[in-house]
């Protein structure tokens, strides 16, 4: 035994260990692998429609172009995913804290010495044109750092100081990018409380989270005292269909207090500490014809583009709305509208579909996992790639506020790109090696 | 730990239920609501409406009575023109700085990248000084397009006007093919013949990006279409004829009209005081038009065909005799004494021992003798009855003559007149309670009847074809080679056999020849006039002259009606008239220049 542990603990696939990577080769989820090369492949090519121009028609391959551009990135990705497996899987685990400190300290620097672009001093300029964007790698050190912090065998949930722990690990790098003004990738990091609620965090809080923004939209909806009423009689309801619930009517009636407080406060939050712009962005979701050219054009427009697509979609490089520029982004925040438009509800469909299938195949991934930490990270990986989905598709078609994230794998962008070929295949090589977790 | 493992199935599910709902949203706002496809095209397609070319009016020997001029306007894109010389600018267009500064600033107010009209209208001078300069000036640059123009300043009332079709009228659906800001006839020939002249527009579809820049053709122009131009239209005026007698007309108020009678084609059409139409093609088009329509001599009146108020005054007694010849109340030769104690006669003459010195001397008691006739034929017992019976026989007869009925002529608005007729007087007085006695007015053509100067000249036309008449119409043809109308080929029989209208005939030759019309005898150019003059009596004012005739009397190229307003007697000012313009229609020349400087003198005006 005392052999074994002298054992490096970190080594890198070497001649000597090739029957371990033929078996990481066998062991390599391919499924996983050939939904990311096809969304990868779609977004390709949807970026070259958003920016193809039909009286100056330019290559796909152009390096003019942003699809030219991608194409480059898509192959450093492809680089990186085989250094990726290469690299022991074990050092993600056992550097995850290293990582992590070392993206926090990214994040102040950027934050320090970053000029602003388009008010966000989040671009770390590398020299040669390319930038970085640190906040993207914030995610998936994060998802490390929470996933080693959960794994911990010492660690008690009860604990009200590990749960402090916790918060700080996941609240701090939004906290910094915040201060970089990036709010929308900052609110990536709520995704975590469906990693969290997987691993044994109470229910209550997802309910209350989920009731507490279901009334904030529902207050900016609905008039006050109509939303009162029916909390009100909802609740009454709930006492008169179940009695035993009398014996809490304190607690009842608190609650009440405390949505009622809550719904007279969002007026405050929103028109006091919200920054005008992201007032804008609250009102575009709720009523985008108030002002079509002002705060609702991007949601009128991004509708107006997936909305003419019809059934089956005007064609590939046949769209109208996506060209000449009426959809703004459209290449980065806004792909999803070229979908839309040249390819209508079957291919918005089947893309749905295809994250439908990945995010899923992630969750049995994860549970395949013999250890918390792989588990954990697992789900880390599809709350992120969801939380993305979920806002970014839901903007444009007017479900979700206008913020600033780019669609998983399928945005023109190569901080974005690389984040989430990172962040997918660590999940992978951990996958990969999961059989030789056994013997340890 | 296992119930933790459970957890997955929850997760999963918020997947699924967000892509589900995500798909419904979708399918509802791609497949279920069409409204936002209108609203991709709206945006991103660009609908170029290709005007066509309005079509021509010619006047019947082939000259230009309206056609398109070029017009140039100066436009400009603000957004092209931030860097520009204003003082220069200035200079170039001959408009002070502040005008400049504020046509500028009106510009960017209504768009900062679509272009906007600088400077509307440059006269010939201008667009070629500008044009040569404009290299200085960019986001300046010169639109053409047409404008109707008249070469000649006549025949305004019949030709009408274009502008910007209205709101009214683009919501109703029988101008579903017009867009806001289309030009469409508004009155006259304009309105009337408007689905000929209008011709066919063209569309193009460009594609265009958010800053309305153009991006190619639509689906490669497939859904393009050509714009067809409008027909040109040929008029029966002979715009000789016109212009002369609107120089006749000129400070006078009333109307004439010439009519071959042959062919029902209107010759000369004048509503007086006419105007300039081109006031009605430039930028001041709306203050022009309020300006005339408040005129007090009331210009846009449409004289012709619009005033049907007024009695036709003796010229009826023609209609008279024809239908009393018909109904064998008389014959040539009947004669009445001239009894002023039953009508007053407006001066002394010889008595009509038979109708065609009736006529010559229009002579009243005469006249009211020969309808007292007609209306009581005693088949009735009862004289009220009787009237009654013989009011509405006559009624019919003189209604075939077109009194009291619109004509139909190919112009829009026209008015009916009135024709006295039973039920008008049981209104008034009450059924059995009127009689000759009551309505005798009828039969000097005074009282209950009302005649538009185009019916005048339609029953002249129909005396010269001796019983019939074509409709009156001002288009012969549609294209410059069309075929004549159709519908101006029918003849319009009266209910008077041809062989009574030769002895009302002589009566009217010998109106001209040494009555009352004498200053229309034209007898010393080979050519016999026949005519009747006639006044209207005017309860506001002065009354007014009436003259009809149609010449030469045998074989008519000419009817002839012409009505000046608070002239009194016909014979003084509208005789004249009429007599000018036949001999300038039938031999292309004026050679009674005393008679013509006595009319252009207007002094029969004051004459009372």
């Amino acid at each position: 035994m005392a052999v074994e542990q002298t054992i490096p603990k970190y080594k890198v696939a070497t001649r000597s260990s090739r029957r371990n990577s033929n078996k990481v080769l066998q062991n390599l989820d391919w499924v996983t692998i050939l939904l990311y090369f096809t969304l990868v492949a779609l977004g390709w090519m949807n970026i070259y429609a958003a920016v193809y121009s039909p009286d100056n028609v330019v290559n796909i391959f152009s390096f003019d172009i942003n699809s030219g551009k991608q194409l480059v990135w898509i192959s450093a990705s492809v680089v990186l995913i085989i250094i990726l497996l290469v690299v022991d899987y074990k050092v993600y685990e056992h550097l995850a804290y290293p990582i992590y400190g070392g993206v926090i300290l990214l994040l102040l620097v950027t934050l320090v010495i970053a000029k602003p672009i388009a008010g966000s001093r989040s671009w770390l300029d590398l020299g040669g044109g390319i930038r970085l964007q640190p906040a993207e790698l914030a995610k998936f050190a994060t998802a490390l750092a929470v996933s080693k912090f959960l794994s911990n065998v010492n660690l008690r949930q009860q604990n009200l100081k590990d749960q402090m722990v916790l918060a700080a690990i996941t609240l701090l790098p939004p906290a910094i990018i915040i201060l970089q003004n990036e709010t929308g990738s900052a609110l990536v990091f709520a995704a975590f409380v469906l990693a969290f609620f997987r691993e044994g965090m109470s229910p209550l809080i997802l309910i209350i989270g989920g009731t507490a923004a279901a009334i904030f939209i529902l207050t900016l909806l609905v008039p006050k005292l109509y939303l009162i009423i029916a909390i009100t009689a909802l609740m009454g309801a709930a006492v008169w269909l179940d009695y035993r619930l009398m014996r809490r009517i304190k607690t009842m009636v608190a609650l009440l207090l405390l949505v009622i407080a809550m719904i007279f406060s969002v007026d405050y939050f929103v028109n006091d500490i919200l920054q005008p712009h992201q007032q804008n962005r609250i009102k575009a979701l709720i009523n985008p014809e108030a002002d079509p050219l002002g705060f609702g054009w991007n949601v009128t427009q991004s509708k107006i583009a997936i909305g003419s697509g019809g059934l089956l979609g005007k064609g590939f490089l046949d769209g109208t709305q996506t060209k000449f520029d009426f959809v703004p982004e459209q290449s980065t925040d806004f792909i999803f509208c070229t979908i839309g438009e040249e390819h209508g509800w079957i291919g918005s469909t089947v893309l749905i579909a295809l994250f439908m299938l990945l995010l899923i195949r992630i969750v049995s991934i994860a549970e395949r996992q013999k250890s918390v930490f792989g588990r954990t990270y697992g789900y880390c990986v599809a709350s992120i790639i969801f939380f993305h989905f979920l806002i970014n598709v839901g903007m444009t078609i007017g479900l979700a506020p206008v913020v600033g994230i780019p669609l998983p794998f399928f945005s023109y962008g190569g901080s974005s790109l690389w984040s989430f070929t990172i962040l997918l295949y660590i999940l992978l090589a951990i996958d990969a090696n999961r059989s030789l977790d056994l013997s340890r | 730990m296992n119930y933790l493992e459970n957890r997955k199935y929850v997760i999963q599910a918020i997947f699924l239920v967000v892509g589900i709902v995500f798909a419904c949203r979708l399918f509802y706002i791609q497949v279920i609501d069409s409204s936002y496809k209108q609203a991709a095209e709206t945006n991103a397609i660009k609908t170029i409406i290709q005007y066509p070319f309005r079509g021509l009016i010619y006047d019947r020997n082939g000259k230009l009575l309206v056609q398109n001029t070029p017009v140039y306007d100066l436009m400009v894109v603000p957004k092209e023109a931030r860097n520009i010389d204003t003082l220069k600018l200035c200079k170039l267009v001959g408009l002070p700085l502040e005008d400049v500064r504020e046509r500028l600033k009106k510009a960017r107010t209504y768009s900062y990248v679509k272009p906007s009209i600088f400077y509307q209208k440059l006269s010939t001078q201008e667009f070629a000084h500008i044009q040569d300069n404009l290299i200085d000036f960019p986001g300046f640059y010169i639109n053409a397009r047409t404008a109707r123009g008249y070469p000649h300043q006549s025949l305004a009332h019949a030709l009408g006007y274009i502008a910007e079709i209205s709101p009214k009228q683009l919501e109703d659906s029988t101008y579903s093919g017009y867009r806001s800001g289309d030009y469409i006839g508004k009155s006259g020939i304009e309105l009337e013949y408007e689905k000929y002249l209008m011709g066919k527009r063209g569309v193009k579809y460009k594609m265009v990006n958010v800053r309305g820049i153009e991006k190619g053709a639509f689906k490669e122009g497939a859904y393009d279409t050509l714009s067809v131009a409008g027909q040109n239209l040929v008029s029966t005026i002979d715009l000789d004829l016109q212009a002369y007698g609107e120089y006749l007309m000129n400070g006078a108020k009333g109307s004439v009209v010439a009519i071959e009678p042959e062919t029902g084609e209107v010759l000369a059409y004048i509503s007086s005081p006419f105007y300039d139409p081109n006031l009605f093609t430039g930028k001041e088009y709306g203050k022009n038009y309020m300006e005339l329509l408040n005129e007090p001599n009331k210009t846009m009146f449409n004289r012709p065909i619009m005033a049907s108020s007024n009695p036709p005054g003796s010229i009826f007694k023609l209609a008279q005799a024809l239908i009393a010849l018909q109904d064998g109340i008389i014959t040539p030769n009947t004669g009445y004494p001239c009894n002023q104690s039953l009508i007053k006669c407006s001066h002394a003459h010889a008595a009509p021992t038979n109708l065609s010195i009736a006529i010559q001397t229009s002579c009243n008691p005469y006249f009211y003798q020969v309808f007292r006739a007609m209306l009581n034929r005693g088949k009735s017992k009862n004289t009220f009855k009787d009237t009654a019976l013989g009011l509405t026989d006559w009624r019919d007869q003189v209604t075939s003559f077109g009194f009291g009925t619109k004509l139909g002529i190919d112009l829009p608005n026209e008015k009916q007149g009135i024709i006295a007729s039973t039920a008008m007087y049981d209104r008034i007085y009450g059924p059995n309670r009127w009689k000759f006695s009551t309505i005798y007015s009828l039969s000097i053509g005074q009282g209950e009847l009302g005649v538009t100067p185009l019916q005048m000249a339609n029953f002249m036309a129909t005396i010269a074809n001796r019983g019939y008449y074509i409709t009156p119409h001002i288009i012969r043809s549609i294209g410059e080679h069309g075929e004549p109308l159709p519908e101006y080929q029918e003849r319009h029989y009266t209910t008077v056999a041809s062989k009574h209208f030769e002895p009302v005939v002589d009566g009217m030759a010998a109106v001209v020849a040494s009555g009352t019309g004498r200053n229309a005898n034209l007898s010393k150019l080979g050519i016999e006039v026949c005519g009747k003059t006639g006044t209207a009596e005017n309860p506001q004012g002065k009354d007014h002259a009436v003259f009809v005739a149609f010449a030469p009397k045998v074989n008519p190229k000419i009817a002839i009606a012409v009505y000046v307003e608070n002239a009194g007697f016909g014979a003084q000012s509208a005789a004249p008239i009429a007599g000018l313009m036949i001999e300038k229609y039938l031999t292309d020349s004026v050679s009674r220049k005393p008679m013509e400087k006595w009319v252009l003198s207007r002094e029969y005006l004051n004459i009372d």
